[in-house]
């Protein structure tokens, strides 16, 4: 490529000065979401405030036995935390989790590239697919604890077996649904197999794959506190058996609200990564 | 800068004698019907010509333009380029579709690079390119910016510099700017002669669009539909560097092929007759 393709001449800096590219800077938009309203903020600190203080007042006129209130929860978390108990419990759970949702989502979006890209493969495996994601697979525990026994193989596959589905959808469904126009750009371009996948389906289909991961942090948490309570009792799921066991229902509490932070946390986390590895996406929303 | 062109002595691409029916699948129980779209075109474009195809829609033109970049398939005839024999898609043409199309993960620069990136071109080299062009359609600012973040008058720009990038031998456009609002398509098409002016590509505009015909073109191919064929191909009256637009619009000679473009569409087709 050389001569014709030098640069723009003085001319051209001539055109755009009178105003023929005149499209260019006035129209690049700030960009992100929207500023959130101040007003909002105050009513949900309202709302958060006023269900905290009618849950305090409610609670402590029921039996602590079946209700218990923020304080005294509050209180129990301490002691919780004092004593390492909870955190112990939480590091052990989230060692099952995580690693259980690592497994899912490699394996996930490997198997869903596979199906997506190809008939034969999605032909043979779909029915499975659609029969095992509606098959409520909590229903598989017991034959999951005959192969695998009760230890931490067994509720590794229980976090998988949970998680995978969501995952392994979404991308079998973001490579199906690589826009047609973008893949003509690259057959116009003559690009190889190989790199209408590489530059092409894999970045399409990414944002589909992190809405499945997203989905997918959510049933592996639910995977990992039935394993909890079914296997080998462990973990988070552990301290709320135990401390039901033991009638003490503000201590129960306390894993209870956890298991709520920690699947807040991770969906947020997962949000934000969504939209920072696929910007564009915010403007179509999902 | 191309300023008196003559009547180009060299073929750039050549079209012979293509046809192309479409198998249309019929509703369950029908038969699949056939449908010819492209009946017998042959037609050449010089070297740094503008030649337009216009025609109602439904006459094959943008088929036509697809089947030259090779992504559609023909059935019979032969597409030529520097008298070459090509097949299938090819690093020689280039295309500019009438959405932008743009990757939205890659900035504008990264857009533009594309091109040289499927064929292997090392980065540095492949950068200053993307630079360049983007110099060209007057948008090195815009060059960190992704897709969604620009107009649609600056997204076709990049896709002009992207089918610009690979140095092509034609550059084939696909009613490119009929997208866009009046106004930016008339700043378009003003860029689009100043490029050609700079670059000297042998460009194939499908278009239907009569006055944008007129107005970038050194001649047009009118079509007809049902099947899609050549009608008339028409010289276009006006020396180089054209006037503006507006000013193009009040010459009566303008006013003249308008009508007899019109005319031609208009006329009741061979086959229904």
């Amino acid at each position: 490529m050389s001569a014709p393709l030098a640069g723009p001449g003085p001319e051209a800096v001539a055109l755009s000065a009178d105003g023929v590219a005149e499209d260019v800077a006035p129209d690049i938009e700030e960009l992100g979401p929207p500023p959130r309203s101040h007003r909002n903020k105050i009513i949900r600190l309202v709302s958060v405030v006023g269900v905290l203080v009618a849950w305090e007042a409610f609670g402590r006129q029921i039996d602590p036995l079946f209700m218990s209130y923020p304080t005294a929860i509050g209180t129990a978390a301490i002691q919780m935390i004092r004593s390492g108990e909870l955190t112990a419990a939480f590091l052990d759970s989230l060692g099952t989790l995580l690693l259980g949702f690592f497994v899912a989502a490699v394996s996930g979006i490997g198997i869903g590239l596979l199906i997506g890209r190809y008939r034969t493969v999605e032909a043979a495996t779909d029915w499975l697919v659609n029969a095992l994601y509606a098959t409520p697979l909590v229903a598989i525990i017991p034959l999951v604890v005959l192969w695998f026994g009760l230890g931490f193989s067994a509720k590794l596959f229980i976090v998988v077996i949970l998680a995978i589905f969501p995952i392994l959808i979404n991308t079998a469904a973001g490579v199906r649904n690589v826009p047609q126009p973008l893949l003509d750009v690259g057959f116009a371009f003559d690009a190889t197999e190989r790199q209408l996948f590489t530059k092409f389906i894999l970045p399409a289909s990414l944002p589909y794959m992190m809405t499945g991961l997203r989905l997918g942090v959510g049933r592996a948490i639910i995977g990992m506190v039935v394993a909890e309570f079914f296997t080998a009792i462990t973990g988070l799921g552990a301290l709320i058996v135990k401390y039901g066991n033991q009638y003490d229902t503000a201590a129960m509490f306390v894993p209870i609200l956890t298991l709520m932070l920690l699947g807040v946390t991770l969906t947020a986390l997962m949000r934000r990564l969504e939209s920072w590895i696929a910007p564009w996406k915010d403007t179509v929303g999902d | 800068m191309s300023d008196s062109r003559t009547a180009p002595d060299r073929i750039k691409l050549a079209v012979e004698d293509v046809s192309k029916t479409f198998r249309v699948r019929g509703a369950t129980g029908e038969k699949d019907a056939l449908l010819p779209v492209l009946r017998h075109i042959s037609f050449t474009v010089g070297e740094n010509e503008i030649v337009s195809l216009v025609g109602e829609s439904g006459c094959g033109k943008t088929t036509l333009l697809r089947i030259v970049q090779g992504l559609v398939r023909l059935d019979h005839g032969t597409i030529r380029l520097d008298g070459h024999v090509v097949s299938g898609a090819g690093r020689d043409r280039g295309f500019v579709f009438q959405q932008p199309n743009l990757l939205p993960w890659r900035t504008a620069i990264g857009n533009v690079e594309l091109g040289l990136e499927l064929q292997g071109v090392a980065a540095a080299p492949r950068r200053q390119a993307a630079q360049r062009l983007l110099a060209l359609v007057g948008l090195s600012v815009a060059a960190r910016q992704f897709p969604h973040q620009l107009s649609g008058g600056m997204q076709q720009r990049i896709g002009l510099a992207r089918a610009l990038a690979i140095d092509p031998a034609v550059l084939l456009m696909d009613e490119p700017f009929s997208a866009l609002d009046a106004q930016t398509r008339e700043i378009l098409q003003r860029e689009l002669l100043r490029i050609h002016a700079e670059t000297g590509k042998t460009i194939l505009f499908v278009t239907h669009d009569l006055d944008e015909a007129i107005y970038l073109s050194d001649r047009v191919i009118v079509m007809g539909a049902k099947p899609g064929r050549i009608k008339a191909t028409l010289p276009v009256p006006f020396p180089w560097p054209r006037a503006e637009l507006p000013l193009l619009r009040g010459e009566p000679a303008f006013q003249t092929m308008r009508a007899q473009m019109w005319e031609l569409i208009r006329a009741p087709s061979a086959a229904a007759a």
